[in-house]
């Protein structure tokens, strides 16, 4: 078993117990954190796919990937306090 | 591949998975967030420097770091804003939590806006 099956074995049990906590959690914040925590397992998988493949253009991916979480991030929890985005 | 770096990459996945495991095992949303969000950070950065001690600094290694600096920056931002959204859309703490420094705040400057309705975790 080399490094990269363990790790992405590893990191799959992490995201199934991601999307338990998405699909059971009873309030929304419980949804959305484990949201956020969803998107940052995936910028850990595009390095794997890098260490995996040889290929470097998944690091860019994992960029765009961690900036893009991050203003969903912000924008889902302006929406929890219920007011507008402006404010 | 150097050791040095597997061994990162190896610590840093077993820290994204002990967060996770803190995810599902934790009473509350607050305890849940700090779970979380600490150790899924710390364990993402820790594989992305891995990366960077693989390649060194070249345009891979580089990006990589470019990339753990920035979830480093905003991870924390985003947690906050969760929490801050939590707390003002009523979730409640669980109920052997010890303190809710937060809410006494909010009641101490009689803010309009402490709802009254309560979501039970």
């Amino acid at each position: 078993m080399s490094l990269v099956d363990f790790v992405v074995v590893v990191l799959v049990v992490a995201s199934f117990l991601c999307l338990y906590r998405i699909g059971r959690g009873p309030t929304v914040p419980d949804r959305i954190v484990a949201i956020d925590t969803l998107g940052t397992l995936i910028v850990g998988f595009c390095v794997v796919m890098t260490l995996a493949t040889g290929k470097d253009y998944y690091i860019n991916i994992a960029i765009a990937w961690a900036l893009l979480s991050f203003i969903g991030t912000l924008a889902l929890a302006k929406y929890l306090e219920g007011r507008p985005y402006h404010d | 591949m150097t050791s040095t770096a597997a061994t990162m990459i190896v610590i840093g996945v077993l820290f994204d998975l002990m967060g996770t495991i803190g995810l599902v095992r934790l009473p509350d949303v607050y305890n849940r967030l700090q779970a979380a969000t600490k150790c899924v950070t710390l364990g993402t950065c820790l594989i992305l420097i891995g990366l960077l001690v693989r390649n060194g600094l070249d345009a891979l290694g580089m990006r990589a770091l470019l990339c753990a600096i920035f979830i480093l920056l905003t991870s924390p931002v985003g947690a906050h804003a969760i929490a801050r959204g939590a707390h003002l859309s009523g979730v409640r703490l669980w109920e052997k939590s010890v303190g809710d420094a937060y809410l006494d705040h909010r009641q101490s400057e009689g803010s309009e806006d402490v709802h009254a309705e309560t979501q039970t975790p």
